[in-house]
This record gives structure tokens, C-alpha cells and sequence, in this order.
């Protein structure tokens, strides 16, 4: 069979390991539909670590922290690595922060954080499973609670 | 180990240890023994009741007087900047200015949190949603203590609207650091929170959850009854089905076999959970809980305040 063209990019991010199921949801959070240079996503790869992976390589972009925590609360496994003329320069794995702020909605309808552009702030109580408090009404979230801004 | 309590926000019962729980309600004992008429002498008050609640309201602003504080504020948001549109971080940015102390209550959750960090004053909470409400708990907890001359070890039967009612979130969550056995009455529609039996559980609570009264009541050293609110219900239909459904009489009370030394509270008011033939019982202490709301609350005002150390 052809080898399908992956093949690695001049520069840019690469963000690996992926839970697969995750993978288009991680390409949402960073916006692909409208990057102009070349984007790869990749779904269903084979992976020691995860059993079956997804991966997304972005040229020309190098990935924000703000992305870096969504990321890391959709898919705790994933690893990032930054991209300069072909040579990976940085290389880590997300990590889930301590504090969550605007990022994630708070799921309770009647929290004072859904109002008056009040930026959301949760506290991290427990990072796999993830488990969120919220700094203003103090219910807690799960992972199917979460819902990004 | 008790933090002081000067200049601290008191938003949630969760952020109080047992020894602090204990430290207000012996200071709130210390209130009912000596007037300290004028420990509060010059400070000012901030009462910002966007959501009427005039026992809650009064109690505070009783409390701030009796200690020679002054109070300012309203009971009511529409005749405020709220109605023609400001946020309630701009009314607090506003409102810090003009006094020592703020009381708030909100029918957002989460409100009371929000003005402790705009507020360089202490924010006291008084009700934030269906959230929390923690002097409600700490005048609960007094009240038990000095009715049933402790807390520890308890047997306290929870009945009623388990699922909105935060007074019994709260004060179950403070009841579990004297080792209570709870009980908790309510139809299957409003049970307790799953999450917080869990919570209750995971810190060692012997929790159990019931329908009826009919078989437990005779453990009880503890009622603490709760109103069905009407409100709550999205279908009228649904409400008939639970309203008036724990009506406790002194008659049935005796029937059904109970404790001499039972105490029943509730945070009133009430509509038709109690039978107006208790209120003459030793049983009933609901008119005291409500009074006591009164030093509880001027404990708290001043150890904020710093007024006692
Ligand atoms: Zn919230």
C-alpha cells in the first residue's frame, strides 16, 4: 500500500498521542478550519501507549497555553511538540493546572459566573478523573460537564 | 487550630474546621451573657438584600445594632441601581467604599464569592441561590448545642425537601465532625444529592435514607424539618403529590413512639410541615432557633470585625 503523506513539517506544532475518540474535538479547540498553511489529522493510528491514537500537525502555528490547558482537559495524554526547520525544538505533555480560569463553563445555569462577563474560574480537584469545583458556587464537574468557551 | 476570624469572609460552611464551628457558638453563648453594647461603635454595616428575606435581614441588622454598630442598605433590589441595570461588581466596587462590612444575599450562586474578591471588607453571606446560607447553619448547630446541651454523637433525622434544601446540606456537612448518625426522610422525588451522601460517606457518616418517619422515629434525638417549597416544582401536579406530605402532630409524634428529650427545628418559615399543637411541646424549638439567630449572628459581626479576639 502507498505510504500516505504524514511526513513531518518544516514548522509548526505537533500534537500527539491523542485519545482518538478526542482528536477532533482537540482540532476544534485549535480553530484548523481556518489555518492557512497545511494541517494534518490523523485518527485510528496504531500506539504503544494508548492502543489507537490520534495526532494533528499544524504548520505554521506554535500552540498557546490556553490551548495547551484545553487540550489537557479533553485529552490528558496528549504530548505537544514545537516544530523549527524540521528539528523538534521543544517537546512536553500537557498537563492539567491547578486553576482553570475561563476555559471551561460553569455547567450550573444559576452560577453568577454565567452572568455579567464574569470570568469562570475552577479549581482543580482531582486531575484524572478530572474533577472541577467552581470558585464562586462550589459544584462540582466531571468530564462530561465540561463544555469549553 | 482556629484561624482568626478578623477580616475574614464567611461564605460557606465548608471553609470552617470543628474548632472554629465551636469558637462562634461559644462566642455566641458569650453574646447572650454579657451586652456588649458598644463594641461596634462606629462601624457600618452594608445590607444588601437583593432578594427579600426579612428574618434573615432583620436578624443581621438587630445584631449590628445591639452592638452600636450602624446599618446601611436595602431589602429589595428593584428600588436599586440593579434595576436600571447595573452589575452587582459594580455595586459592590461602589458599595465597599461606604462601609465596614457587607451581608449579601443574592439569587445567584456564587454571588457571595464574587463580592468577597471585589470587596477589600468582609463579605458575609446570607443565602446565595439554593447554594449556601452558613449562619443558617450556625445558628442550627447553637441551637442544637444548647437544647440538647451537645453535639456529639447525635442521631439526627433530616425530613422533607432534602434535594433544594441547603440549610440540611450545610448543616450536615457541619454535623459530620461530631459523629452523627443521620437519617434522611424525604419522598423519592426530593431525596438528598447523591454527591453529597457521598461527601457525607467518604467522611465517615452513617448515613441512611428513608420515606417515612414510621420505625426510626424512636432513634431520633434530632427532627430537622423542612418546608416543600412550592417554587421549586416546574409541574403543579408533581407538587400535590409531595405537599403536605410529613405533617407532624403531637398526637402522632406520641403514637408512633419517640425520645422524651426530641428536639424538632426548622428554619421556618413553615406552612403545613408542623402542626401548631407541637408548638407548646418541649419538642419544639423552632421560635428559639429563629431567636437565636440573633446572638449567633452579633458573634460573628464582631469577631469579623475584630471586636473580640
Ligand atoms: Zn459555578
Amino acid at each position: 500500500m502507498k505510504q500516505l503523506d504524514v511526513s513531518a513539517i518544516k514548522d509548526g506544532s505537533v500534537i500527539d498521542h491523542i485519545d482518538s475518540k478526542s482528536t477532533l474535538k482537540v482540532a476544534d479547540i485549535l480553530n484548523i478550519q481556518n489555518e492557512e498553511q497545511m494541517v494534518l489529522v490523523g485518527i485510528n493510528l496504531s500506539s504503544k501507549l494508548l492502543g489507537k491514537k490520534g495526532i494533528i500537525k499544524i504548520g505554521g502555528k506554535i500552540i498557546d497555553q490556553k490551548e495547551v490547558n484545553k487540550i489537557s482537559l479533553i485529552a490528558p495524554n496528549a504530548s505537544v511538540n514545537i516544530i523549527k526547520d524540521y528539528e523538534v525544538v521543544k517537546k512536553f505533555k500537557v498537563a492539567v493546572p491547578d486553576i482553570i480560569e475561563g476555559i471551561v463553563k460553569c455547567f450550573n445555569p444559576n452560577c453568577v459566573s454565567n452572568y455579567n462577563n464574569i470570568i469562570s474560574k475552577l479549581i482543580v480537584i482531582n486531575k484524572n478523573p478530572i474533577k472541577l469545583e467552581c470558585h464562586y458556587c462550589e459544584r462540582i464537574m466531571g468530564t462530561k460537564d465540561i463544555v469549553l468557551i | 487550630m482556629v484561624r482568626s476570624f478578623k477580616h475574614r469572609d464567611i461564605i460557606s460552611i465548608r471553609h470552617f474546621n470543628k474548632e472554629e464551628l465551636l469558637y462562634i457558638l461559644d462566642l455566641a453563648n458569650q453574646m447572650e451573657q454579657v451586652d456588649y453594647n458598644d463594641i461596634l461603635k462606629g462601624k457600618v454595616l452594608a445590607s444588601l438584600f437583593f432578594e427579600p428575606s426579612t428574618r434573615t435581614r432583620l436578624s443581621f441588622e438587630s445584631a449590628m445594632q445591639k452592638l452600636g454598630g450602624i446599618v446601611i442598605g436595602f431589602a429589595d433590589s428593584g428600588i436599586t441601581s440593579t434595576a436600571k441595570g447595573e452589575s452587582l461588581s459594580d455595586s459592590i466596587k461602589i458599595i465597599k467604599g461606604y462601609c465596614d462590612i457587607i451581608v449579601l444575599r443574592h439569587y445567584l450562586e456564587g454571588s457571595a464569592r464574587l463580592a468577597a474578591d471585589i470587596a477589600d471588607v468582609p463579605v458575609i453571606n446570607a443565602g446565595d441561590g439554593a447554594n449556601q446560607h452558613p449562619t443558617q447553619t450556625f445558628l442550627d448547630l447553637y441551637t442544637i448545642q444548647k437544647t440538647k446541651g451537645t453535639m456529639e454523637g447525635l442521631t439526627i433525622g433530616f425530613l422533607g425537601d432534602l434535594k433544594y434544601g441547603r440549610t440540611v446540606h450545610s448543616l450536615s456537612y457541619a454535623l459530620a465532625y461530631f459523629g452523627a448518625e443521620m437519617f434522611f426522610i424525604s419522598p423519592p422525588s426530593l431525596r438528598m444529592p447523591g454527591d453529597c451522601i457521598e461527601e457525607l460517606r467518604s467522611r465517615k457518616v452513617k448515613c441512611h435514607e428513608n420515606e417515612s418517619l414510621f420505625g426510626i422515629s424512636k432513634k431520633l434525638d434530632v427532627i430537622y424539618c423542612t418546608r416543600i417549597q412550592k417554587e421549586r416544582f416546574a409541574d403543579p401536579v408533581e407538587f400535590e403529590k409531595v405537599r403536605g406530605i410529613y405533617r407532624l402532630n403531637r398526637a402522632m409524634l406520641e403514637e408512633m413512639g419517640i425520645k422524651g428529650d426530641l428536639k424538632i427545628l426548622h428554619p421556618l418559615p413553615r406552612v403545613d410541615e408542623m402542626d401548631e399543637s407541637l408548638d407548646s411541646t418541649d419538642f419544639a424549638v423552632y421560635f428559639q432557633q429563629a431567636r437565636n439567630g440573633i446572638p449567633v449572628r452579633k458573634a460573628i459581626l464582631s469577631a469579623v470585625l475584630g471586636a473580640i479576639e
